[in-house]
């Protein structure tokens, strides 16, 4: 059962992969890009982690996505032109993408440790402990200052970004301040 | 129990489920009328049926059979995705809602809820942050500015006030230490309507920071800026007719049922008895009451999405953004911080 769903969602994946590079049109490559973010959370339930399974379609397939979309809407992008230089990156991308997939492959197969969940097993080995419960162990406890840090860094982010689209000297009045977000 | 009966019970659950929810949007929209009838002070409807009771019937056979017109400018593969997506998401998240006492069916099996999850409250979650791309998709593919700005205003709106309705629902988890919605009711579940979040587990401001941003999310009253009819004619659904429309329709009606039945869960006690645990000797008895409160909890809940929409005029669009960013937002990250103090110390 594990199997099938497996394969029927790794098929979904890869189409929407192959979708993606495919369409001209943006909107449908991004339609593409959500298809292929929903399936890996099925991958992530199937190895028996559901709360990265559904932080990946809340943050991945719900909110990244959603603003990918917006930006595709606002600005009306149109369908794709091949060029000289898109064709030189497909005969150059392809070989190169060949040999990155093999290098990453032996990597992950010659190493120990690194893939041992199983189809239908929780991550856990103490029974009754969920994942949520492990992780935020991991996040809260050993990785504490990492992840107080990380989230320092975002908000410094998120007030460069509003510092940069915030014009110098305009005076917004009230009623367009909403625009800043 | 085999995987085959496992499997018929839970086809048997999806069907029944859905037919009912499908029945509860018909007649919630039935309710509204009348009440913002009422409410108006005229009948609403009162022709068809006793009470206008077959009313959802007539309404529901007139969509089918109207011309269902596809406009030539529009994107033909996401205009016809668009309105099914939305109704797919509001159908869907009624699955992880426990409506019911647990393991009533033959050996434990849950008779009242589709799947019992241990993230089920973050798949209620995950579901309407997926049901965005309805309406997104529906105002760009229908090649109409009215549609556009519509969904674009849907959209903001949506994304903005996810962030306080995520929030708000973080002190109840906080307390019930689970994200399982089963174990969030029966953790309000000792002593009546004392122990429910909203009384007794001091969520009272999460409990209306949740019900204004749901407001917001299922786009109704006083936010429902992106079907305001006097700038937007009809908002991301102008191009839409026929079923399409009443697909958007019933979504949105979905929307405010699977509200309902999250406030229900997390702060109103889920299924259990307002008046505390009561054993009697029917089994019968036992086996409906708890359905009984859950759907009128839920009932009361719809009725005061209908008093609000009866009463109140709509925002202005700045004022809804600033509203969710300036006063809900913060006020949500205050009642988290004073909660995980509150259980720090106690």
């Amino acid at each position: 059962m594990h199997l099938i769903l497996f394969f029927l969602f790794a098929g979904f994946c890869l189409a929407g992969a192959i979708n993606l590079l495919l369409q001209t049109h943006p909107i449908n490559s991004a339609l593409s890009l959500i298809v292929v973010m929903t399936s890996l959370a099925v991958l992530y339930l199937l190895l028996g982690a559901e709360f990265l399974a559904i932080a990946q379609i809340i943050v991945y397939s719900g909110a990244v996505m959603v603003l990918f979309t917006f930006v595709v809407m606002l600005l009306n992008a149109g369908r794709e032109e091949r060029t000289l230089g898109s064709r030189a990156a497909a005969r150059v991308g392809f070989p190169a993408v060949v040999v990155i997939f093999a290098v990453l492959a032996t990597i992950v197969l010659h190493m120990q440790g690194i893939g041992s969940a199983h189809f239908g097993q929780g991550l856990s080995n103490a029974p009754g402990q969920s994942n949520l419960e492990l992780l935020s162990q991991v996040l809260f406890h050993e990785l504490l200052l990492p992840f107080e840090v990380t989230s320092v860094l975002i908000l410094i982010a998120i007030l460069g970004a509003v510092a940069l689209a915030h014009v110098e000297g305009s005076k917004i009045p009230e009623s367009g301040r909403t625009a800043e977000k | 129990m085999t995987i085959l009966a496992f499997f018929l019970w839970s086809l048997a659950k999806v069907a029944v489920v859905t037919v009912v929810m499908l029945m509860g949007i018909a007649y919630t929209v039935l309710l509204e009328r009348k009440l913002v009838g009422r409410i108006q002070n005229r009948w609403g409807p009162s022709r068809v049926g006793p009470f206008g009771l077959l009313q959802p019937l007539v309404d529901g056979a007139k969509s089918f059979l109207k011309e269902d017109l596809i406009p030539t400018a529009v994107y033909r593969p996401l205009y016809l995705l668009a309105p099914i997506i939305s109704l797919g998401c509001a159908l869907i998240a009624i699955a992880v809602i426990p409506f019911g006492a647990p393991g009533m069916g033959p050996h434990g099996f849950d008779l009242f809820e589709i799947s019992n999850i241990n993230v089920g409250l973050l798949v209620i979650l995950g579901i309407t942050s997926i049901g965005v791309y309805g309406i997104a998709l529906a105002g760009w593919s229908s090649n109409n500015k009215y549609s556009l700005l519509g969904s674009l205003r849907s959209s903001a709106q949506l994304i903005s006030y996810e962030l306080a309705l995520g929030l708000s629902l973080v002190g109840v988890v906080l307390r019930a230490g689970s994200l399982n919605l089963r174990t969030i009711v029966e953790q309000q579940s000792a002593y009546g309507f004392f122990s429910w979040n909203i009384f007794g587990g001091g969520q009272t401001l999460a409990f209306f920071i949740y019900l204004m941003a749901a407001f917001a999310e299922t786009n109704r009253s006083p936010f429902d800026l992106p079907e305001a009819e006097s700038e937007l004619t009809g908002g991301y659904h102008t191009e839409y007719s026929s079923m399409k429309f009443a697909m958007f329709f019933m979504a949105e009606y979905g929307n405010m049922i699977n509200v309902g039945c999250v406030a229900t869960l997390l702060f109103l006690g889920g299924w259990t008895n307002p008046f505390g645990e009561m054993h009697l000797q029917s089994t019968l008895i036992n086996v409906m009451m708890p359905l009984v409160w859950f759907v009128l909890k839920v009932l009361l809940f719809l009725c005061l999405y209908v008093w609000v929409r009866g009463t109140l005029p709509r925002f202005r669009y700045d004022q809804l953004m600033n509203f969710g960013w300036r006063y809900l937002l913060p006020l949500a990250i205050l009642n988290i911080v004073a909660t995980s103090l509150w259980l720090a110390w106690r």
